[in-house]
């Protein structure tokens, strides 16, 4: 570590910082200036202006914008994002009873995808042009190209309609064995997996490729040395930045899917919570979620970029 | 395979164009002209219960089976085709037409203008694009206007970039150094200047921004607060008729399989364009 790098860092992590900054300021914006009433929406067409007043008053609508937004924000980062307004419970305490499910869904589908995504997109580089590379390229293309929903309700038909390997519905409320916890989360990890690594075999696949085509590697063919040894010894340790970095950033894909697979498989998670209260319109949950969500993605977009900088030896060792 | 006749843009050059360009391009048409002619070959009206079976499987009588609530499957989908293609391709020319626009703008001014139109539009990519879709429709209700105004001003970013990152190599060129010496405004150099030397790419670009608009707005519609009841796209046909998934009914997996024709069939037409520049599959 020397201080170009430290400073590299700096900056990026500033940068984050300042990105999460203007994300709340989206949020709330969008969530508060815009004319969908809450007060209206709980109380109902019929609802007295003096009813809506006095409601407005209760849930500090009342006062500037600006000030509500500062006061969000400090309770946001001391961990008192407000209260539901849909059954008046503290917003924390619903997400954190569906966050460690959700952060174990993710955790789970990360573990199983990246070894997997590793191995096919090596593979297929070191192979490039084969059959076997046009497989796997047009796998990858068309899971990327189709909805997640159709990848979860095509494994549930195989595995849980047809073969009755697997529960379809996930989630027992009770676990006690591994195996069990295994079984009924195989669906939901699987479909998750798939769509984090097609995008992440392309991108393993394409930022290998890049290093292939530099004029050393030529050097290498020329002395006659086999495409695998090539790869592995010649190409493979000046990727390993790209690569990291295509990983972290392919993890990011993770937020999206999860909403999906939440969903489908009626999982309790942070995303299913977040989609009800869209649903009925309850703000400081709506809120607080997409800071989870949009914190989530942007950390695992600056680890991308870390291990761009990290792992590139010409700022190593200056 | 030549085929000029074929091909929806009239070029100077003519296309050569591969047989799986030519399915994407054939599957896409299918569901361009669907979208039109959808609700008037149905056999039946999208609303109507017309089966005593609910969720039935694939007969001559209904050829993609039922729904949960006996209706015909078919011309649901046939009818859903004017929610998914039609308010997908409406966000996207949306979409597509300011972000090209701001592009070329802030290409063509340079500096400050460029600057701050680049800035304000980054603090948007940092948002999931699923997370800040949830987030309008829960601040202004779902409806049509709302998905489609929320989808385009998720996909003007991406398509800022790319405009931009192309106006600037053009905007440098002497051609349009002569063209403003010779004292032409900024719209005209935007217009007749540079956006013809980017014209494919941008089409290649529309194309693949079109695949994640469809790929959101079902998936929208999928989690229930897309397209609302009683109108359909196919994300809330697959919703509706979850309930038959125990039983492998064609009800679920008919409109999924449609969506993934139309996305599948997209990707591979850009894929196989003649000269194209293929964006990396980014944010859906």
């Amino acid at each position: 570590m020397n201080s170009i790098m430290a400073r590299l860092i700096g900056a990026r992590v500033a940068v984050c910082a300042v990105s999460l900054l203007i994300v709340s300021g989206l949020v709330f914006v969008a969530t508060s200036l815009l004319p969908g009433d809450v007060t209206q929406e709980i109380l109902g067409q019929s609802a007295t202006p003096e009813a809506v007043a006095g409601l407005r008053r209760a849930l500090n609508l009342d006062r500037p914008a600006p000030l509500r937004y500062l006061e969000w924000l400090g309770g946001l980062l001391t961990g008192n994002p407000g209260l539901s307004l849909v059954n008046r419970l503290p917003v924390a305490d619903l997400i954190a009873s569906r966050l460690p499910n959700s952060l174990l869904l993710a955790g789970m589908a990360a573990a199983f995808c990246v070894p997997f995504a590793l191995a096919l997109g090596i593979t297929s580089a070191i192979w490039r042009g084969s059959a076997y590379d046009r497989l796997v390229n047009t796998a990858t293309v068309t899971t990327v190209s189709v909805p997640e929903f159709l990848i979860a309700t095509v494994a549930v038909l195989i595995f849980a309609v047809h073969l009755r390997w697997l529960p379809a519905m996930s989630y027992a409320s009770k676990i006690e064995s591994v195996g069990q916890l295994l079984r009924s989360f195989a669906l939901p990890v699987l479909t998750l997996s798939c769509v984090v690594m097609a995008q992440m075999t392309r991108m393993t696949r394409a930022a290998l490729l890049t290093v292939l085509d530099s004029p050393y590697i030529e050097m290498a063919v020329l002395k006659g040395a086999r495409p695998a040894r090539i790869v592995l010894l010649h190409a493979l340790p000046n990727a390993v930045g790209p690569i990291a970095n295509a990983i972290a950033f392919s993890l990011a894909y993770l937020v999206g899917g999860a909403i999906i697979v939440e969903i489908i498989f009626s999982y309790p998670g942070i995303a299913r919570l977040m989609v009800d209260a869209v649903a009925t319109r309850d703000m400081p949950l709506v809120q607080a979620c997409a800071m989870i969500f949009s914190a989530a993605y942007l950390v695992l977009v600056l680890i991308a970029d870390l291990a761009g900088i990290l792992s590139n030896p010409r700022l190593r060792y200056r | 395979m030549t085929s000029a006749a074929a091909d929806p843009l009239p070029r100077r050059r003519r296309w050569r164009i591969s047989a799986s360009g030519g399915t994407g391009l054939a599957v896409v048409g299918f569901w361009l002209l669907m979208t039109l002619l959808g609700p008037s070959i149905a056999p039946h009206n999208a609303g109507n219960m017309v089966a005593s079976d609910i969720l039935a499987p694939v007969s001559w009588q209904f050829p993609l089976g039922t729904d949960y609530l006996g209706r015909d499957m078919l011309s649901r989908i046939l009818w859903g085709t004017r929610y998914t293609v039609g308010v997908a391709l409406l966000a996207t020319l949306l979409a597509c037409l300011m972000g090209v626009t701001l592009g070329l703008f802030a290409a063509v001014q340079g500096g400050l203008v460029d600057a701050a139109i680049s800035r304000v539009l980054d603090a948007f990519i940092s948002v999931p694009s699923k997370i800040f879709a949830l987030v309008m429709v829960a601040a202004l209700g779902s409806s049509l206007p709302v998905l489609i105004g929320t989808v385009a001003v998720i996909y003007v970013p991406g398509c800022y970039r790319l405009t931009r990152s192309m106006a600037v190599n053009i905007n440098a060129m002497d051609f349009v150094t002569v063209a403003r010496a010779r004292g032409e405004r900024t719209a005209f150099i935007m217009r007749e200047e540079v956006l013809p030397n980017m014209a494919l790419p941008v089409l290649t670009d529309f194309g693949l921004r079109f695949v994640f608009v469809v790929l959101l707005l079902s998936g929208l519609s999928f989690l229930g607060v897309g397209i609302q009841p009683p109108d359909a796209d196919w994300g809330s046909l697959v919703r509706e008729n979850l309930e038959g998934l125990r039983d492998g009914a064609p009800a679920v997996i008919m409109p999924a399989a449609a969506i993934a024709s139309l996305t599948i069939g997209m990707t591979l037409l850009i894929d196989n364009l003649p000269g194209r520049r293929r964006a990396a599959m980014e944010g859906h």
